[in-house]
């Protein structure tokens, strides 16, 4: 039995967001952290593996420096990871992505017991697709919003948040599961998993190129990449900022408030 | 020399940043304020293996290096200089005698446990008689040849991590010998002594200017009796024992230096670029610039200097390395703490009237700094440890 | 014919999936139809409601009309009473694949953002997360670019015979805006932000002449392979930050004494005329007040008449969620905290002592009126 899970670098939107001339992101001048519901996921199946001695398997998408992520997930404890790179794979959108990382779970493997956990959303594109196409590729069912994941042999009982409560579904494994934050409580690296955590021989590292993974049929010209996204940006920009409005100084700037409200009929 | 961390060691910093942001630092004024030795804390460094940084996985530690230690200290410090202490103490004082001069039974007893944090550690050699003047040692300990117990009796005080530690080394008298010169001294030893031995107990808690989490207590042995094999290291070389010992904690208390002036130049600077005063920032005041650079730029001298000692000892433990490191943690210890006394004090000018204040960690800085001048020997004695080696 | 995701010209007609709980529709069914009418009045064709669910009435079905829907698809079944994965996807994508819908509007709530990626995946097309605007008239996407972007638009050129759905979101936390096109394959998905787009007013004679049809699919309990053992609703009266007109919301400053805070900010929503006490990250992260308040990109998107506020600094995160509203007032401690950058009106001051006076203030005010 093995937990997999699919975890992605981000820049870190919570500091400062740095816009190139053209509307880009300048991501060059942001520092990266593993996106926050990923490490929901991962906790998630560290539990598991806590719980079962399953073996945990983290895999990414990204360019080589990703590694540096994926060391930093073996760190907090799971056992190996994969990273999935290549130019061919550059400029996907959602769909591509998914097709890719479908063939990368594909080529890991799944087995009957087995469990895919993904974070919700990533906050760069916080589109929360990935994981639901993943599981579409793959034929598997999904249970997106996971807030409690309960484990009873091959069977699952998740609690699914919903807006306004909750649902509580039962699933049998092979399934993937997106994960929120609320889920749990990430752990850290610890200092013994850090100083293994670049140990290849008790934790291997597989990069899977276009090369290890062309042969699956998920993996096509026109379904991977740029050309293989049925989305593509047309425009992007940074909204205008507002005029500043007027600042109450005087003396008594309740006062003056209420005025203007009242003027305005607001009030 | 190469001055960049290794991959390991940069995951390591970035660890315990993480930590310490948002573990350690929420509760760093109510432990403070309470005088509240901060378990929860610990039990959360021991399981990140935080309470055996350096020592290898075969003895139950994490199996990283000094320098990870060092940092571990550094880190917890710039924003709780009470966490700094009690991993320094628990791993410098306790643990590594026990790694460096315990038999294979000593290490299998206490290490695992140590290192896992389950156990926490404390060394006992300052007597009220025997302070700086560590040669003054009252306690004494007596081999009773029917038992084969040996039975300790006396006092020690200021003792760090006392309340909450489980295992002590405690350095007793054992006889009388004659030195070199034909002098009677007396022959000194060590022994591991649990908290849970018959005539062993733990006294009165200090009340303290700074680092006011850190259980500092007197400890007292009456008629205390504990096996003969609790010997740590030869009988009548716990001097030379115990001084070892102090050169290592002397560099986790220049690390726990070095981050409390850390912690407050961070605290500084971000107040003077928020704080305004004649219609701008008081950062934009060369006063304050200059301040900030003469401290930044003592902060990296310190920081070389404990670094070079951490590298060292490392040295040391691999066997690379052949002389003591004595003199580079006199050293490492003398300027970072005078650092963090100067670096603290110049802070909290900066902070004006809020820094005096406790709405701002900068007067809790300023507090706990003082000790590392004073703790694991004197600045004084730093100096006599280095114009010794100088003059020798 | 066999289905062809690539045959663009074999896709007519607009779609609007309706979500119910518990047999009720959705508010924001009602705000996705009433645009969906805009982008179907623009393309020229036809606006449905598709409905999925059991014991569905053709009298709930068509309330859909009576925002804009031409006709309302219903396909009922126990199987579908409550929403899973499987059994929305497989009767969605079936009938997607029998009509042929060349736009299809899912709004992105739990429900919608877990069915609309697996739809998309399985009929081989794009789908945007989360739009906040829609358009397929270049002219009047244009004309939303010159509003709410800083980009030159002399030095941009159009097509202006383009007839893609335009579809724009916001990315990096609300720093960026991306517009999203789907040339190639079709239908063009896209999950829609709750409480975004504006619902029209309810014409009863339009509800009423709504089509409704109900055409045959098919679903085994053999294609669900989950299982809903229960739906809960959560215990507390969630807080209707959307549909308020007014918001006091709370943010870090308000920590130091939450209980006066609280009733300080529910009085000024009162004076200003009833509305509801919302809350930045800050405090719903550490736990002094309930999510379901939480304003911003990762909380609600709110456009009130009225927002106020207290104590919040005005990170983006935050402003994201609330810069629409039509009058915003801000009282914070800070003079440069960014939220007076897009306030109407700002006060400098400490919250606890600024919003006694105000309420004071506006009740004086509103009795001399």
């Amino acid at each position: 039995m093995k937990a997999i899970v699919c975890v992605k670098q981000v820049p870190d939107t919570s500091g400062k967001v740095a816009v190139k001339a053209d509307g880009t992101l300048d991501r060059a001048s942001m520092a990266t952290i593993t996106n926050p519901d990923d490490l929901a996921a991962l906790e998630a199946a560290l539990k598991l593996k806590d719980a079962t001695g399953c073996e945990v398997v983290v895999v990414t998408m990204g360019p080589p420096p990703a590694e540096g992520m994926l060391r930093e997930c073996i760190a907090r404890g799971a056992d190996r990871a994969v990273l999935i790179s290549g130019r061919e794979f550059g400029g996907s959108d959602t769909f591509a992505t998914s097709q890719i990382i479908a063939a990368g779970i594909n080529k890991i493997g799944v087995a009957e017991d087995d469990v895919i956990f993904c974070g919700r959303q990533a906050i760069d594109g916080d589109t929360a697709q990935v994981g639901p196409q993943i599981a579409e590729k793959l034929h598997l069912p999904q249970v997106s919003y996971a807030a409690d994941i309960q484990k009873d042999g091959n069977t699952l009982l998740i609690k699914r948040m919903l807006e306004d409560g909750y649902m509580m579904v039962k699933v049998q494994t092979p399934c993937l599961v997106t994960c929120i934050k609320e889920l749990n409580e990430p752990r850290y690296m610890s200092v013994g998993g850090i100083f293994e955590c670049y140990d290849n021989e008790k934790h291997p590292m597989d990069v899977y190129d276009y090369n290890a993974l062309k042969d699956d049929p998920l993996i096509e010209v026109d379904t991977i990449g740029l050309k293989g996204s049925p989305t593509n940006v047309f425009k992007s920009f940074t909204p205008p900022q507002k005029g500043a409005g007027m600042m109450l100084t005087g003396d008594a700037p309740a006062a003056d408030l209420a005025g203007i409200l009242a003027k305005k009929h607001i009030i | 020399m190469d001055f960049t961390l290794s991959k390991e060691q940069a995951l390591v910093q970035k660890m315990y940043r993480e930590f310490a942001e948002n573990e350690v630092k929420p509760l760093a004024q109510e432990v403070d304020e309470n005088e509240r030795f901060p378990e929860e804390t610990v039990k959360k460094m021991s399981k990140l293996g935080m309470m055996g940084i350096y020592f290898p996985k075969e003895v139950g530690g994490a199996g990283a290096d000094v320098l990870s230690y060092v940092m571990a200290v550094e880190e917890m410090s710039k924003v709780c200089g009470t966490t700094g202490v009690i991993i320094s103490a628990h791993t410098s004082l306790c643990a590594a005698p026990i790694f460096e001069n315990g038999t294979p039974a000593q290490k299998a007893a206490y290490l695992p446990k140590l290192c896992s944090g389950e156990w926490i550690g404390a060394f006992g050699l300052t007597e009220p008689g025997a302070g700086t003047d560590a040669q003054g040692q009252q306690t004494v300990a007596v081999l009773d040849p029917e038992t084969n117990e040996w039975v300790l009796n006396g006092s020690k005080i200021f003792i760090t991590n006392a309340g909450y530690a489980d295992v002590f080394i405690i350095i007793a008298v054992t006889g009388t010998v004659l030195d070199r010169k034909g002098r009677k001294t007396k022959e000194i030893s060590a022994f591991i002594v649990e908290r849970t031995d018959k005539g062993f107990s733990v006294g009165k808690h200090e009340k303290k200017m700074g680092i006011r989490g850190s259980s500092t207590c007197e400890l007292i042995m009456e008629d205390c009796r504990i096996p003969a094999d609790r010997l740590l290291g030869k009988k009548g070389k716990g001097f030379a024992l115990a001084m070892k010992t102090l050169d290592g904690g002397r560099i986790g208390i220049a690390a726990q230096a070095l981050g409390i002036a850390e912690g407050a130049l961070d605290e500084t600077v971000a107040y003077v670029k928020e704080r305004k005063q004649f219609g701008r920032s008081i950062a934009a005041f060369q006063n304050t610039q200059f301040e900030l650079a003469e401290m930044k730029a003592r902060i990296e001298a310190a920081k070389l200097l404990v670094y070079k000692a951490a590298l060292k000892k490392q040295g040391v433990m691999d066997g690379t390395v052949k002389e003591a490191y004595s003199v580079e943690a006199a050293e490492a210890k003398l300027i970072a703490s005078r650092t963090a006394s100067d670096v603290t004090r110049r802070c909290l000018q900066l902070f004006g009237g809020y820094g005096y204040t406790r709405d701002y960690p900068i007067e809790r800085m300023m507090r706990d700094a003082k000790i590392t001048e004073i703790y694991e020997g004197t600045s004084e004695v730093q100096m006599m440890v280095i114009s010794g080696a100088l003059l020798r | 014919m066999a289905y062809d995701f690539r045959d663009i010209a074999a896709f007519k007609g607009v779609w609007v999936f309706c979500e119910q709980r518990q047999g009720v529709q959705q508010n924001t069914n009602f705000e996705l139809i009433s645009e969906g009418r805009k982008l179907a009045d623009e393309i020229g064709c036809e606006l449905a409601g598709v409905l999925l669910g059991s014991d569905i009435a053709d009298e709930m079905a068509k309330e859909v009309g009576g925002y804009g829907a031409d006709k309302v698809i219903v396909a009922d079944s126990p199987l579908l009473k409550d929403y899973t994965t499987d059994a929305y996807t497989k009767v969605l994508c079936d009938l997607v694949q029998e009509y042929k819908p060349e736009v299809v509007l899912i709004g992105a709530s739990n429900i919608g953002r877990d069915l609309a990626p697996r739809m998309a995946a399985r009929l081989h097309t794009g789908l945007t997360a989360d739009a906040t605007h829609l358009d397929i008239d270049t002219t009047k996407y244009v004309e939303f670019l010159k509003e709410s972007s800083s980009l030159d638009l002399s030095k941009q050129k159009f097509d202006y015979e383009d007839r893609n759905l335009k579809m724009t979101r916001p990315a990096f936390g609300g720093h960026l805006m991306a517009t999203i096109i789907c040339p190639r394959f079709r239908p063009q998905m896209s999950t829609v932000r709750p409480g975004v787009m504006k619902k029209a007013e309810f014409n009863a004679e339009k509800a009423a002449a709504c089509v409704v049809e109900r055409p045959a699919f098919e679903l085994t309990a053999a294609d669900i392979k989950t299982e809903v053992l229960e739906v809960k609703k959560a215990a507390e009266q969630l807080v209707d930050l959307i549909g308020a007109d007014v918001i006091v919301a709370l943010g870090r400053g308000a920590s130091k004494d939450m209980d006066t805070a609280m009733k300080l900010a529910q009085d000024l929503a009162d004076a200003l005329g009833g509305g509801v006490v919302g809350a930045s990250r800050a405090l719903t992260d550490a736990g002094l007040i309930s999510a379901d308040r939480q304003v911003g990109q990762t909380g609600k998107t709110v456009h009130p008449k009225v927002y106020v506020a207290l104590g919040i600094s005005g990170a983006i995160q935050h402003t994201a969620g609330m810069q629409d509203s039509e009058t915003i007032i801000a009282v914070n401690k800070n003079e440069t905290a960014p939220i007076f950058g897009i306030a109407d009106y700002g006060i400098v001051g400490d919250l606890f002592k600024v919003v006694p006076q105000l309420i004071a203030e506006i009740n004086a005010a509103k009795a001399a009126k």
